[in-house]
């Protein structure tokens, strides 16, 4: 099978973004959703209907171009995956050989596809020899009983989810079902499934198309971000259905993370977790009385039943420290160098800066969940305040504004560790995490705000409308810098190949790993 | 449920014709699962061998290939280690023409030509493709050792 991306199939010396074959086709009839942001990149969100209406267009173009009707032409397309330029050029010099490859070759319309009897046929799919058995074949002369083909198509469309390039049950052959024969054959039910299956070869045959990839959408994104460019662009798009996606691993958001820190950073995450079982811990103890404390919470400002001791969640170091001081537990403090002289040390230690990013990371990912669980049950509660209080529906919507910017941030933020995992240190580190810091800060506090109770939160209205802008701000900042440092690391990103460097020009990230 | 007349007449014609170092026998009480042996290939790591394998004919046989896996223990790039085979005409390239006797001679050929480019076992590919010759030595002891009838 041959993959749909392959980075050595793209050109080497084209600057980065445009298709070259495809300007126009689909960008001039839908305006493209235009990047603000350094983090933002340009994109167009297409239904069926439209993603329809662009293949029938270059259908009819080419149909005209190669003087072959549209049904044909459709499974030349098909065939050469919607590579029209390419086609044409082939067509052009060597019609007879397009035609056959494609599954055309000789049919002409001197033998429309029809059902046969024939004498002393024996079917070799049911073994049938009955003398009233109606047979058909395409032009290779592979015959079969009609419901053995049929049965054959519908195991191809309905199980198998084929259609563009099926081919004739025979063993060893390669000719394709054209429309005609498949419209003798298949049921009216069985079509829709076809055309939809059509339409799906589409998009996946242009790199520049995706689906969405949410649960029973249908949409899907057009975006002319190349391959290579995954290095220092995290192409994050967001569909008609509210779904962010990276366009890129088609993975839910993941900025500021490139695409393979992501990929890495999962298989880490997977292959570590056997070993520690402290993924699943989403329980810990009081650092001060030991009772067990389940953090049914987003916020990391944790008050222990029992004795009242408070403390952070992620550091379990004493809250009010982390109030005085400033909130420094997003960051872990490189030990020196010389304590991991010995190799066991050193494996401890890197397992300990893992662990710090991997608990962050994992505590933002279920913040995230407990967030919008809050939120469920505060929608509730509010309903009731509604009632009570004769605040508006209006007036409570400030509280569905905190929660998705919590959840918005909350995922930024699990990225920002796997990314600074990654990173070696230098001057823009530094930057980095202060940024993150803020941020940080700046959700925990909307997240305790959050979690107040019911009665509270009327009082706390305006100061959490000012906090959920800070934070959608502090986001912002966040993902603008990144990316923007990301982008000029563009010499380096060239070679394919970032590393980490002795003599680093100021402005460039430094990974700790190689990056593909 | 009636027998399928296309599973009948496979299975007659697997009885009335053999096929030289292929057999398949299929359960009296299970006429879709299979009993099946093949010996290894002369002039391969495996002759001398003869290998077990289970072979079940699912429902929507011939429409999908009928399911089948080594029983005893071979050491070859293209069969894991819970005896599944990678062959494309049990996969992408299976035709509802082709039979359960088409199919046992390919496999049969695989033996004879392993292919560690596709491989199934990676580990095995791996070695095949590090040390040709230690590999073939130990696809001929796992024979030795396992595939004895
Ligand atoms: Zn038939
Ligand atoms: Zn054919
Ligand atoms: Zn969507
Ligand atoms: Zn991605
Ligand atoms: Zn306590
Ligand atoms: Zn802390």
């Amino acid at each position: 099978m041959l993959p749909l991306f392959h980075p050595l199939m793209q050109r080497l010396d084209s600057d980065f973004d445009i298709d070259q074959d495809d300007v126009g086709f689909e960008s001039q009839d839908k305006d493209i959703i235009p990047a603000k942001h350094a983090y933002e990149v340009d994109f167009t969100v297409y239904s069926p209907e439209e993603i329809q209406g662009h293949q029938d267009k270059q259908i009819a173009e080419v149909s005209n171009i190669l003087g072959q009707p549209p049904e044909a032409t459709a499974i030349l397309l098909r065939h050469a995956r919607w590579n029209k330029e390419r086609l044409i050029d082939q067509y052009m010099e060597k019609t007879d050989e397009v035609l056959e490859r494609a599954g055309l070759g000789d049919t002409a319309d001197a033998h429309p596809p029809r059902l046969e009897r024939i004498p002393g046929f024996v079917c070799d799919i049911c073994c049938e020899d009955d003398a009233d058995l109606d047979t058909f074949a395409m032009i290779c002369g592979h015959r079969f009983c009609v419901d053995c083909y049929k049965q054959y198509l519908q195991t191809k469309i309905k199980n198998e989810g084929e259609a563009a390039r099926i081919r004739c049950p025979g063993d060893g052959c390669n000719r394709i079902v054209d429309s005609k024969s498949l419209d003798l054959l298949v049921s009216a039910n069985l079509k829709d499934r076809y055309q939809e299956l059509l339409t799906r070869t589409y998009v996946d045959d242009k790199d520049h198309l995706r689906w969405c990839p949410a649960p029973n959408c249908v949409y899907a994104v057009d975006c002319r971000i190349k391959d290579k460019d995954l290095m220092r662009i995290v192409p994050t798009v967001h569909c008609e259905c509210s779904h962010f996606f990276c366009f890129g691993c088609s993975l839910n958001d993941h900025q500021p993370a490139p695409c393979s820190l992501v990929k890495k950073w999962l298989k880490k995450c997977e292959d570590d977790s056997e070993t520690a079982n402290w993924i699943s811990a989403n329980t810990k103890e009081c650092p001060k009385c030991h009772s067990t404390i389940e953090k049914n919470g987003g916020c990391n400002h944790m008050t222990c039943r029992k004795c009242r001791n408070e403390f952070c969640w992620m550091c379990m170091g004493v809250w009010s420290e982390h109030g005085t001081s400033w909130y420094n537990c997003n960051r872990f403090e490189e030990k020196s160098g010389h304590e991991a002289r010995d190799a066991q040390a050193r494996s401890r230690q890197s397992l300990e800066r893992y662990l710090h990013y991997y608990n962050r990371y994992a505590n933002h990912e279920q913040s995230a969940k407990l967030d919008k669980d809050i939120f469920l049950k505060t929608e509730k509660k509010m309903t009731q305040l509604q009632n009570t209080t004769g605040m508006s529906w209006i007036e409570v919507q400030f509280l569905d504004s905190a929660s998705q910017a919590l959840q918005q941030c909350r995922q930024t933020l699990k990225w920002t560790y796997a990314f600074a995992y990654y990173l070696a240190r230098n001057n823009l580190t530094e930057i980095f995490e202060d940024n993150q810091k803020d941020l940080e800060m700046a959700v925990e506090n909307l997240s305790e705000m959050f979690e107040k109770p019911i009665d509270q939160l009327q009082g706390l209205k305006v100061e959490m409308m000012d906090k959920t802008a800070y934070c959608t701000k502090r986001r912002i900042i966040l993902l603008d810098d990144t990316a923007q440092n990301l982008k000029e690391g563009k010499s380096l990103v060239r070679s394919l190949v970032l590393v980490t460097c002795t003599n680093q020009p100021l402005g460039q990230w430094k990974f700790n790993v190689t990056l593909p | 449920m009636t027998t399928p007349k296309r599973i009948i007449k496979e299975t007659e014609r697997l009885v009335a014709e053999k096929v030289p170092g292929i057999s398949a026998v299929p359960h009296d009480d299970n006429v879709r699962y299979f009993d099946v042996k093949i010996d290894g290939p002369s002039q391969s790591p495996y002759e001398g061998g003869v290998f077990n394998l289970e072979l079940f004919l699912p429902d929507d046989y011939p429409m999908t290939p009928p399911k089948i896996r080594f029983l005893t223990k071979i050491y070859h790039p293209n069969i894991d280690r819970l005896g599944r085979i990678c062959l494309d005409v049990l996969k992408s390239n299976w035709s509802p023409a082709l039979q359960i006797r088409t199919i046992l001679l390919s496999i049969q050929a695989l033996l004879g030509a392993p292919n560690p480019d596709d491989p199934l076992a990676n580990d095995v590919a791996q070695k095949w493709k590090e040390d040709e010759k230690a590999a073939i030595e130990t696809a001929r002891q796992w024979t030795q050792q396992h595939a004895k009838a």
